[in-house]
């Protein structure tokens, strides 16, 4: 039990000064998602079922090939500033630090995985 | 991490059943929360049954009714008991709200009575609102300007006034804040609806001369940023007030002096 007074309380260590950018970064990679998404989830339902030489043949092209990109990286990067806010409210002290840089590490890890699968499809 | 369960002093166990008044036809029966910091005991739900005939028509009356005439020892905060102090905020029914401008009409059944959810409680309905109260203290409450003092009075258009409405009328009662689950799991960081709506009243005040210093305050993923549009704030406020929306306004703010 310290003894502060009520105010020291409220006011804590003052404002970090951060915010605005990941609230301007989730808006704007969710309206980006909102585009990409819906063409990439068309383009590889369209490919389920197909032989794998057909598949390979789609995901080759320069187009499809740069929209995967993209679907993995902003979206794992978009789910990766989801997850950090999820964790900040409901982990406290040192849980929130080890599942924040846990999902860091997922979220780089998944995009670097996909991008090195893509890679090996579409070159 | 959250904490899901109850710790084991806290969990609420079945209280007194208190007799029902003698020759009454018309009764309700309510079920009230009691704690009792000094007795050891952990908190209970105690049963009582009103008189519907010689009570008035609002939560609070039948409160009072109960002190007065059955448990004098039921312990709960009221004053104005017109919705203009704020201070007999309980949660009634389920939700936040002021017992004194809530009719026991809008109840079906039973009429179920807690303290504000998620806050420390002092005794029976009475929580404690210290970190609430300054939290509120924490936004400058109060008119922040740099030119000297005009002979008059600062003066003010009629658009910019009306800026204020829906925003000035808050009584600080926290059936905002203490719904909020983001205030429940990060209270102690997260300045909660009340204090924001209260934040953004002054930000939006044309004489108000601190803006900047105002948003500076706020810009922190705690302080404003825990706010996820849950609404129920908005959805509770017994003034029929939109803390959801000046708090968008404040991020809207933000994002038009960073972006």
């Amino acid at each position: 039990m310290r003894y502060l007074t009520a105010r020291k309380r409220a006011e804590g260590k003052g404002a970090a000064h951060s915010g605005p950018e990941h609230h301007w970064h989730m808006m704007v990679s969710a309206v980006g998602l909102a585009l990409i998404v819906p063409t990439f989830l068309f383009i590889f339902g369209r490919t389920l079922g197909g032989s794998h030489a057909e598949v390979i043949d789609k995901f080759s092209h320069p187009g499809v090939a740069i929209l995967t990109g993209l679907v993995l990286f902003v979206g794992l990067r978009h789910f990766n500033s989801g997850a950090a806010t999820m964790i900040e409210d409901y982990a406290h002290g040192t849980a929130r630090k080890l599942l924040l840089i846990g999902s860091t590490c997922l979220t780089y890890g998944l995009i670097a995985t996909g991008l090195f699968s893509l890679a090996k499809i579409a070159l | 991490m959250v904490q899901l369960k109850l710790p084991k002093n806290s969990r609420i166990t079945r209280g007194k059943t208190w007799p029902k008044p003698d020759g009454a036809t018309n009764v309700r029966k309510f079920q009230i929360y009691r704690w009792n910091p000094d007795d050891g005991q952990n908190p209970s739900v105690d049963t009582y049954f009103v008189d519907m005939d010689t009570c008035g028509p609002m939560v609070l009356d039948a409160l009072i009714k109960i002190k007065n005439e059955i448990d004098p020892t039921l312990t709960f905060r009221r004053s104005c008991r017109e919705g203009i102090c704020g201070s007999c905020s309980m949660n009634i029914d389920g939700i936040n709200t002021l017992a004194c401008i809530y009719g026991m009409d809008e109840i079906k059944g039973d009429v179920k009575i807690y303290p504000l959810p998620h806050m420390p409680v002092v005794k029976d309905l009475i929580p404690d609102l210290t970190h609430f109260y300054a939290q509120h203290a924490s936004i400058m409450p109060w008119l922040e300007t740099k030119t000297n003092r005009p002979a008059k009075e600062w003066r003010q258009s009629i658009e910019d006034r009306e800026k204020l409405d829906g925003l000035y009328e808050c009584v600080m009662c926290a059936s905002c804040s203490t719904s909020c689950p983001s205030y429940w799991w990060n209270g102690d960081k997260y300045l909660g609806p009340a204090a924001l709506l209260h934040a953004y009243r002054w930000i939006i005040d044309s004489r108000d001369e601190a803006t900047g210093e105002r948003l500076d305050d706020l810009e922190d993923p705690f302080k404003l940023y825990r706010c996820h549009t849950i609404m129920n704030c908005t959805k509770t406020c017994p003034k029929g007030l939109n803390p959801a929306k000046a708090i968008a306004e404040i991020k809207k703010m933000m994002l038009e002096r960073a972006v």
